[in-house]
């Protein structure tokens, strides 16, 4: 070993810093991938998230939309496979036309869960916890009751979305390789997601939909007063945010997988909350935070495969892999406590509006 | 309310379950339109209008119809209806528990602990002591959300949610490490031995339904004939006027959490020493949420918890048959239970049915749940 390094890791504590980075300097082309694979459906739940909570409407039924949107995409795509016989995917990212009839209809069926809850929270005016409470139930219940009925006579299924593969010389490029091969060596749901973070990133801050939004989210009633209808565009947000949260789904069972299993979604909806809480309710932020919940996963992944030498192994042995497990919900708890910069919900968030009377 | 004479007791009382009661029926309705227009995947040739009711004929058959099956109906209410009592406790507080999930597991944990360290001693020592840790775990990780609501405001929505996820970690690794009964091949704690809950009537009928019982009463007692009990109700109609009135609505916060939190606990309690005996680290439940749901279906009332608890034991008692009988899968109680809660906090469109007009809403209101965190008491 170079003596600059082993001298740079013999320092006492903060030597064991200088092993981590080094152990993560190795692995970087593995953690990388493996960060962006496990960060997808975490960022999509989170923009959802995003979506409904800057427009006024809190949806903890992104789980929910997420377990059915893996189901549906699972189930049409097999049902149309065996419609359409045996298919020729094309040379790029695997896609047949049953995956693409899968992935629309898991997109129709989130947006249908997402109509229901803008029906209950903007029309209806209900508590908004409790409709997502019923998304969450009902979701897992259709979901496992069909599942039940429909594995006895397991279908082949339509396969799945394959990941793009760059040729070595880019991925063995200095410096940027591992950051090129961790972004695109993914499947299609993954690459479109990090196009989504930054659209919508730029939309919600620079756009005129964007500011109507956020008008809309934090105060209702002087962006009716300015002639902007609050009603309609929290219908429109809440129910496209549906089918960014079934694209988590359709990850989990038609791009990640190629099958579906009762209650996949394990708790990514949740994160999702968590990612779009720490990072502040923007894009961006929940993006960042679902890279940070994510690597914890792949290091912690990684610790188990191949621990790492000395001193550093020695330490990272005796934590508990559960521990990464718990990291993001910690963190969100600290975040939210105030301890760690404040993060501070849109103020109109989770109130219903009622119009005044026009007359 | 109208000026008039105050109406007839059968008559308030059915103002009063109305709501739920239709909420109940309709639900069940729907159940029957999914059982039967996904029979077709279940017998594999055609629709058949005569599974809806043999589904619901062996869910009934399995729950009621038989000693056993009332023995076990029980047993499957008895943590709904203690975890139910704490979610309605919080909600009579304007608190929102989502958390009763957590609590169940880590109260559940602590029970099968002391259980565990005390397998050869006197059941009379240790099942007092192994139920009193579990409220006392139970309390404290609630009283974790209830500690940053009163403080910082934190949502407990969320907060419940994080620390139910922070519990099953807790859980697995507590359970595959220390606490991991060696030489076992899967991750579980030893067993409880002599602090299993005494059986008291049929196969696995055990004391914790007494237990589940007595709390309804004292809750009741706790919630409308006791100063807390005021100040709890007294903080969630209207925290500002609360504390107008002199009291202190983030020390009422804390305590109710502490309360839910201790209810849930003694749930997973009473279920580990009544049934499995000892704690794998897969364990799984749904009782957390199934809480919620009891708590709105009784609105929030300790005498309403109870009849929602029996049904909801009466449809996981029974599902079992239902699924081997009729093969009808028992994810159906899953469904039926989302429409009953879709029904019940669209009681607005359902008062408008004739005869339902009288009907008071189906659930209690929680303004204070929605309102944003940095609002918040």
């Amino acid at each position: 070993m170079d003596p600059l390094i082993s001298g740079l890791y013999g320092i006492p504590v903060l030597g064991l810093v200088f092993q981590l980075l080094g152990y993560v300097l190795d692995l970087l082309p593995i953690l990388g991938q493996t960060t962006i694979a496990v960060a997808v459906p975490i960022t999509l739940a989170a923009l959802c998230g995003v979506l409904c909570e800057r427009t006024g409407v809190v949806n903890i039924g992104i789980e929910g939309i997420m377990l059915t949107g893996a189901f549906v995409g699972w189930i049409v795509g097999a049902a149309a496979a065996e419609l359409m016989g045996p298919v020729t995917p094309l040379p790029i990212f695997g896609i047949t036309m049953p995956l693409l009839i899968g992935l629309v209809a898991a997109l129709l069926a989130g947006m249908l869960l997402a109509l229901l809850h803008a029906w209950l929270a903007i029309s209806v005016r209900v508590d908004q916890i409790i409709s997502g409470v019923i998304l969450n139930i009902l979701a897992l219940g259709v979901t496992g009751y069909l599942n039940t009925l429909i594995a006895s006579q397991s279908p082949p299924g339509a396969g799945s979305f394959t990941a793009l593969s760059l040729p070595s010389t880019v991925t063995n490029l200095p410096l940027v390789g591992w950051l090129l091969r961790a972004l695109f060596n993914q499947g299609p749901i993954a690459i479109s997601t990090i196009v989504i973070v930054i659209i919508l990133q730029v939309l919600l801050f620079r756009s005129r939909w964007g500011l109507r939004t956020r008008a809309v989210g934090e105060h209702p009633k002087a962006a009716e007063t300015v002639g902007i209808n609050v009603i309609h565009l929290r219908y429109r947000n809440v129910i496209a945010s549906g089918a960014l949260a079934a694209l988590g789904g359709a990850y989990l069972s038609m791009e990640q997988t190629n099958s579906f299993q009762a209650g996949m979604s394990a708790g990514r909806g949740f994160i999702g909350l968590a990612a779009m809480i720490v990072g502040r309710w923007t894009p961006i932020g929940a993006f960042g935070a679902a890279i940070l919940f994510a690597s914890g996963t792949a290091l912690g992944q990684a610790i188990s495969i191949g621990p790492p030498n000395g001193q550093l192994g020695d330490l990272l042995g005796k934590l508990p892999s559960q521990f990464f497990d718990a990291l993001p919900y910690v963190v969100t708890i600290i975040v939210l406590a105030g301890v760690v910069g404040r993060s501070i919900p849109p103020a109109a968030d989770g109130k219903p509006y009622e119009r005044e009377a026009t007359t | 309310m109208s000026a008039a004479a105050p109406a007839s007791f059968p008559r308030r009382v059915w103002e009063l379950v109305a709501v739920p009661v239709v909420a109940i029926i309709l639900a069940l309705l729907a159940g029957a339109v999914v059982i039967f227009i996904f029979s077709v995947l279940v017998s594999r040739a055609a629709f058949d209008p005569t599974l809806p009711l043999k589904a619901y004929g062996a869910l009934i058959s399995g729950s009621l119809g038989s000693f056993d099956g009332l023995v076990e109906t029980c047993v499957q209410a008895t943590p709904l209806l203690l975890a139910g009592l704490g979610v309605a406790v919080g909600f009579r507080a304007g608190l929102f528990n989502i958390g009763a999930q957590g609590q169940f597991l880590l109260g559940a944990l602590g029970a099968v602990w002391v259980g565990a360290s005390l397998a050869s001693a006197s059941p009379l020592l240790s099942i007092p002591l192994a139920l009193a840790v579990a409220v006392v775990v139970g309390a404290l990780w609630a009283g974790i959300a209830g500690y940053l609501k009163a403080t910082s405001g934190a949502h407990e929505v969320v907060t419940t949610i994080m620390l139910n996820y922070i519990a099953l970690a807790v859980l697995s690794w507590l359970v595959a490490g220390p606490l991991r009964l060696t030489n076992s091949p899967q991750p579980v704690t030893a067993g409880i031995g002599q602090a299993a809950l005494p059986i008291i009537i049929g196969r696995d009928g055990h004391i914790g339904i007494l237990i589940a019982l007595a709390a309804v009463p004292l809750m009741w007692f706790l919630l409308y004939r006791t100063t807390i009990g005021f100040e709890i109700r007294a903080v969630g109609a209207n925290a500002d006027a609360a504390r107008y009135a002199g009291m202190r609505p983030r020390s009422t916060i804390l305590l109710t959490m502490a309360l839910a939190g201790g209810l849930a606990g003694l749930a997973g309690g009473v279920t580990l020493l009544g049934l499995s005996q000892q704690m794998p680290a897969g364990y799984t439940t749904t009782v957390g949420f199934d809480a919620i749901t009891v708590a709105l279906l009784g609105r929030s009332n300790p005498w309403g918890v109870l009849p929602a608890a029996l049904l909801f034991g009466a449809m996981r008692a029974g599902a079992g048959l239902m699924q081997i009988q009729a093969g009808v899968p028992a994810d159906l109680v899953y469904i039926i239970q989302a429409i009953i809660l879709l029904f019940l906090i669209i009681d607005v469109l359902l008062r408008k049915l004739p005869g339902l007009r009288a009907a008071k809403a189906g659930l209690v209101t929680t303004d204070a749940v929605t309102a944003p965190a940095g609002e918040a008491a």
